[in-house]
């Protein structure tokens, strides 16, 4: 008799990333993931409020380290971060054209240039005080300088369409300058988002500086935007939902969260990122110094 | 285990029948143990139930500091807090004691007045408990005449384990006399074991049942400066301890764990398992208390979570 050598599928279920470890969601609840043709690919972990608590203290506990380190410290990381994308190019092509439905060569051009963002990025991490930063004259004594510095924890929700590209346009610009992140990835295409998060356990980016959370920021929204220890928010991934926006918006505004306004419609993400997308999340510190001393 | 008797004067008479007695007391079985509090652990308690265990535990709590570098000011800050934990918030219970150094009991004392929360300071050479016996009573009377109302001692560990029970037995009914005012009103006398020193859940068993029968009012795990602290197996077999005691005796006497519990989580499983072992009756802040600093933030943002409908950060609430 002949062996059956059909082979079973290995159905993966995936889990978050929180604090530099994959736990799966304290809810339990898991939701199916399906490719742009609607064919099954994989379960991701549908994340709860409760996943968001703990990822927001494991950015709290983060933050300190991040914002301590030098900023050309940050950008080596970031670009290490691009570099391991690159080494991992046919998983993330995959991932990509599943959840896009993109032909082969499309994705490899998405893929070129969320590579190219966080380099991008990743330059402009010892560069940015330069140009938004200031030695202003006074009338007095003293050097006066103005610097940004990090916000602190900044809530996420990446974008719903571009899932490599919008996510990394929104994340880079987030912990490039210092802070730590907490993202809700799109509902229906995780998958980059996970595949990114597994790139950045094996990096050299510290455990809680991004924590990336699978399910929908309608759920998980609202209690991030109310959550007195996050200090700023991008609306990106719910663009065009104005009803939601607006709630979460009064939400944020309780303990006078920054916020990145969700845009009527996701943004064309091919092109070149303004400054705003790293000087909205900074808070301008000035010095006083006495001349001569 | 005797189920009568009610006077131990004949097992604490010498270190043979002292020996006899504690070394007859039934052994821990640890990994049951173990198990028992972790399914204690699992139960859900929310809403209300929530709402009232976290009330009953800021109650509870002794709130402490017990480092080098304490100075009046800061202790001083530390009663403001005990007594109006949530400033924001005037339905916020107040703590059960303020838990300092002797040196600075007067101090803590004056900024409480008749708040109705307690003073309790460590003496007896705390936390090593390396001091001579007329040392660790000055240090205990020192304390007593600045105000006192509890006295948390340390026993001797070296003795302990080298099988010396009687002396422990001894130098804790010293201490509880060191621990008497001249008009009544003695003060209370809590006695650490530091269990994370003590190797075993069955010298937990012993000593619990040595420090009752020696008259303590409260035992208490750990000092809070040698890990393991508190961990629930261990305050399963005290309060396993209690509840016998009490059987046996009829006197009630008070579990404290101390140090390592740091989430409103974990103080809602010590809870649980407060109500499923010794019973009802010890959840109250005269029977059980948290030795802690940094639970009591973690409980009232919790207690603020529950009111505001979301989630505080602890940039609310006071450092210290």
């Amino acid at each position: 008799m002949a062996r059956d050598t059909t082979r079973i599928d290995v159905r993966k279920t995936y889990k978050l990333f929180i604090g530099g470890a994959f736990p799966r969601s304290e809810s339990g609840y898991s939701y199916v993931v399906n490719d742009a043709k609607g064919k099954f690919v994989a379960n991701a972990a549908l994340a709860s409020r409760k996943d968001a608590r703990d990822a927001v203290v494991a950015a709290r506990k983060a933050a300190g380290g991040w914002a301590g380190r030098t900023a050309y410290n940050r950008a080596q990381i970031l670009y290490r971060v691009a570099e391991l994308v690159e080494d991992r190019r046919p998983q993330f092509l995959l991932a990509v054209q599943q959840s896009e439905g993109l032909s082969a060569a499309k994705a490899g051009d998405v893929l070129d240039a969320a590579i190219d963002r966080l380099v991008w990025y990743a330059g402009w991490a010892d560069k940015l005080t330069q140009v938004v930063g200031n030695a202003n004259p006074v009338a007095g004594p003293f050097f006066n300088l103005s610097t940004p510095e990090p916000t602190g924890v900044v809530a996420v929700l990446a974008p719903q369409e571009s899932s490599l590209l919008g996510l990394v346009s929104v994340v880079a610009p987030v912990v490039v300058t210092g802070n730590t992140a907490v993202v809700v990835s799109s509902y229906d295409r995780p998958l980059p988002a996970v595949t990114f998060a597994e790139v950045l356990a094996t990096s050299d980016v510290p455990g809680g500086v991004i924590n990336v959370l699978t399910g929908s920021a309608a759920t998980v929204g609202p209690w991030l935007a109310s959550h007195m220890d996050v200090n700023a928010i991008d609306l990106t991934g719910i663009a065009g939902d104005t009803a939601l926006a607006t709630d979460l918006e009064v939400a944020a505004a309780d303990n006078l969260k920054r916020v990145r306004r969700a845009p009527a419609a996701e943004p064309d993400w091919t092109l070149t990122p303004g400054l705003d997308t790293m000087t909205d999340f900074v808070e301008i510190k000035t010095v006083w110094h006495p001349m001569g001393v | 285990m005797p189920t009568t008797a009610t006077d131990y004067s004949d097992v604490t008479g010498s270190e043979a029948s002292l020996r006899r007695f504690l070394h007859g007391l039934p052994g821990v079985d640890q990994v049951g143990a173990e198990a028992r509090a972790a399914a204690l652990g699992t139960r859900s308690i929310k809403t209300t139930a929530k709402a009232q265990a976290l009330d009953l535990a800021i109650r509870m709590v002794d709130l402490t500091t017990l480092e080098g570098q304490d100075t009046h000011g800061k202790v001083r800050a530390l009663a403001s807090k005990a007594m109006r934990p949530d400033p924001a918030d005037p339905t916020c219970p107040a703590v059960a004691a303020v838990c300092v150094y002797p040196d600075m009991v007067a101090t803590v004392k004056q900024t409480l007045g008749s708040s109705g929360v307690n003073v309790a300071a460590v003496a007896t050479a705390f936390p090593s408990g390396r001091a001579a016996l007329d040392i660790k009573l000055a240090d205990t009377r020192d304390a007593v005449e600045a105000g006192a109302d509890e006295i948390d001692m340390v026993i001797d560990r070296g003795a302990f384990l080298s099988g010396h029970y009687l002396r422990v037995f001894e130098e804790i009914v010293a201490v509880r006399e060191a621990c008497a005012r001249p008009g009544g009103d003695d003060a209370h006398l809590k006695v650490i074991f530091e269990t994370g020193e003590l190797q075993t859940l069955d010298n937990v068993r012993r000593v619990s049942w040595l420090a009752m029968m020696a008259g303590a009012h409260f035992i208490k795990t750990s000092t809070g400066k040698v890990q393991p602290a508190a961990t629930l197996p261990v305050t399963l077999v005290m309060l396993e301890a209690v509840r016998d005691f009490r059987e046996a005796t009829g006197q009630m006497v008070g579990v404290k764990p101390a140090g390592g519990i740091r989430t409103a989580k974990d103080a809602i499983k010590y809870l649980v398992m407060v109500n499923e072992v010794a019973g009802p009756d010890w959840l109250d802040p005269a029977w059980f208390r948290f030795g802690a600093s940094t639970l009591l933030n973690e409980l009232l943002m919790q207690r603020t979570k529950m009111t505001t409908g979301r989630y505080s950060g602890p940039d609310y609430f006071t450092l210290d």
